[in-house]
């Protein structure tokens, strides 16, 4: 089946939304969905949904001899599916662009980085190793697939356990489950991909773009970082040009977006190890709502209902007063007056302000100048036309 | 008497799941019963199967007075049919016709000349990505649909292409089935909150258009929640939208 094709109209219109910095869920430029992460009853199991998007991975292994360059290290393989049940433009055994890009991202991401301890994974050195394998299926594509499938393939990797293994000189034994308790694989850190859209020739940003902006985006950029602010891998697609301190704005915002999933990561691999231990009821199952309709639902996402009053009112009564005398029309020629002169347009350093959480000085320093300069113009303007009232 | 309409009558308002079955036999008996026979209209979701009627599809059963049953579904898969309104995208121009996708299985033809005031010469101003709003001629299982803008008397009578700005966005066929209605409290109290523009097509395709984008995304959100609430839930709702956006 085909994709629905965007008409013209959405387009126009999602720019110009975005032009006037808009999403059409209501949220803000650099806001997340909403992302829930659950774990299934087997280890490794793990579906992440990322607002309406949704990803399901499966972390299983085997033992395999290893290759031959490598015979002290396991072997691990990616492999990313897009299920023609997550959108009718996924059509099945079809090797398709975007396929192939997110399964190298994903590989990139995660082997590159070395995030896992593959030398923990050999058995007996050139003979015996394990080779894990990571199954991402996507099940509902809402946009953004590349940061549910790499959050869905930390968590399920995190969250997975290997048979435990005895050696004795040439014997091998593996234990089953119920002998022994299975082994957690050996993470050094869990690298996170945060998504940037831009739109527009590079002017305009959005972090996880939805389906609908993700048609209309000029290029991607997309960052790998763990929590500890060290960067795992960059990619830029798309072909637009990219301003250095544009790369630096962004990475500071991903650090920001990873250490906030990374904590849900692992608050949700918390509740689950508590509730395995505990006896209770895990997996799937129990995480779904009962009794409630789940098709046709919406999650409560802030729509921005603000108005223009509210936030003027906000703004007027935290910033000084400025202008306490009312200036009066200056004459320019006959017939056109002039009242007042234009304030600089401030919403610009105000974006900047938000992207450098680090430099507080520098950013009541902005606002101080701002002020000054505005006191200024409004004295300057008064004393001209006192005077030209004394002439009069 | 009536057991037709008695045995549908205990059902109404329920919900039924296909394979539902209502069987009527004629009872046997003496000379004082009166054989009545009844016409039953069965609307969409309702199939007759000899002298049983089958429920095909999950949802309520609805009564419309004398005699029209329907089950009343939450689909968002839209089937052409004939006569139906629907909001188009033009995906090709292909010679004479324009191929149009209306979000069924196959993708719709729409001739050139079948706008209004179109001629050989004078060729209507349609480009691909555009919106268009048209009705079904031809539209069953075994052909392609075709769409016309134009009424049996040549009259546009609002269709055609439109939506230079505004947003369009799917809902379900329920919800637009609802605001089709000729007294539809949806949008009389979306009237209430501020002046806009609606086209809404049968396929569950809806375009709106406000003043300003912020008023656009709002009536566009809030189409999209209503789906699941209650008339009294949703008369809160536009009632504290239509107090924060005075």
């Amino acid at each position: 089946m085909r994709d629905t094709p965007l008409s013209n109209c959405e387009r126009l219109f999602l720019l110009k939304a975005i032009e006037e910095k808009k999403r059409l869920d209501g949220r803000q430029t650099y806001d997340y969905r909403n992302i829930k992460i659950t774990f299934g009853t087997d280890y490794g199991c793990c579906i992440v949904e990322l607002g309406k998007t949704r990803v399901l991975c499966q972390v299983s292994c085997e033992l395999v001899p290893p290759k031959d360059s490598r015979p002290t290290e396991g072997i691990m393989f990616f492999n990313l599916e897009l299920s023609p049940m997550a959108s009718p433009a996924f059509e099945p055994n079809r090797q398709s662009e975007l396929l192939v890009l997110l399964n190298r991202q994903l590989e990139r991401c995660l082997r590159n980085s070395k995030c896992i301890d593959t030398e923990s994974l050999c058995v007996v050195s050139g003979e015996k190793v394990w080779q894990i394998r990571v199954d991402v299926h996507v099940l509902n594509h809402d946009g953004n697939l590349m940061d549910a499938a790499s959050i869905a393939a930390i968590s399920a990797l995190s969250h997975f356990r290997r048979p435990d293994v005895a050696i004795q000189g040439q014997d091998v034994t593996v234990f089953s489950p119920e002998e022994r308790d299975p082994i957690p694989l050996s993470i050094y850190h869990m690298p996170i991909c945060v998504s940037f859209a831009f739109f527009l020739q590079g002017s305009y940003l959005l972090v996880d773009p939805c389906e609908r902006e993700e048609r209309v985006k000029d290029g991607l950029l997309v960052i790998a970082m763990n929590k500890h602010q060290e960067i795992c891998s960059i990619q830029s697609s798309g072909g637009i040009m990219l301003l250095k301190d544009q790369v630096l704005r962004c990475s500071k915002i991903a650090s920001v977006k990873v250490s906030e999933i990374s904590e849900l990561i692992n608050k949700a691999l918390e509740n689950d190890r508590k509730i395995r231990k505990e006896g209770g009821k895990f997996g799937f199952a129990e995480s779904m709502p009962k009794e409630r309709i789940t098709t046709l639902k919406r999650d409560k996402a802030p729509v921005e209902m603000t108005d223009v009053e509210e936030t003027a009112n906000d703004i007027v009564n935290r910033t000084e007063t400025t202008t306490e005398v009312v200036p009066s029309p200056v004459l320019v020629a006959t017939g056109t007056a002039q009242v007042g002169e234009g304030i600089v347009n401030s919403w610009g350093l105000d974006e900047d302000e938000e992207d450098e959480p680090l430099t507080e000085d520098r950013k009541t320093d902005e606002v101080m100048i701002i002020s000054d300069s505005e006191e200024e113009e409004v004295v300057i303007l008064n004393e001209e036309a006192q005077k030209s009232k004394k002439k009069k | 008497m009536d057991t037709v309409h008695a045995r549908f009558k205990e059902k109404i308002g329920e919900v039924l799941l296909p394979g539902d079955v209502f069987s009527f036999r004629i009872p046997e008996s003496g000379g004082d019963c009166i054989i009545k026979t009844e016409k039953i209209i069965c609307g969409p979701g309702l199939r007759r199967n000899g002298e049983e009627v089958q429920v095909c599809k999950s949802g309520i059963l609805r009564h419309k007075q004398p005699n029209l049953y329907w089950i009343d579904s939450q689909q968002r898969r839209y089937v052409p049919a004939k006569g139906e309104s629907v909001i188009g995208i033009v995906t090709t121009k292909s010679g004479d016709i324009f191929k149009v996708d209306v979000g069924g299985s196959e993708q719709a033809s729409l001739s050139y000349l079948a706008f209004e005031g179109a001629t050989k010469r004078n060729r209507p101003n349609v480009q691909v990505g555009d919106l268009v709003y048209s009705q079904f001629t031809i539209a069953n299982k075994d052909m392609e649909p075709e769409l016309v803008c134009i009424d049996s008397c040549g009259r546009a009578n609002g269709m055609g292409v439109f939506g230079a700005d505004g947003l369009l966005f799917k809902v379900s066929l329920g919800l637009v089935r609802r605001l089709l209605a000729p007294q539809s409290e949806i949008v009389k109290d979306l009237e209430k909150i501020f002046p806009f523009e609606m086209v809404v097509g049968m396929n569950g395709r809806v375009w709106v258009k406000a003043k300003t984008v912020q008023q656009t995304l709002i009536v566009a959100n809030l189409l999209e929640t209503c789906e699941n609430m209650t008339s009294q839930q949703r008369q809160t709702l536009f009632r504290r939208v239509a107090e924060g956006s005075l």
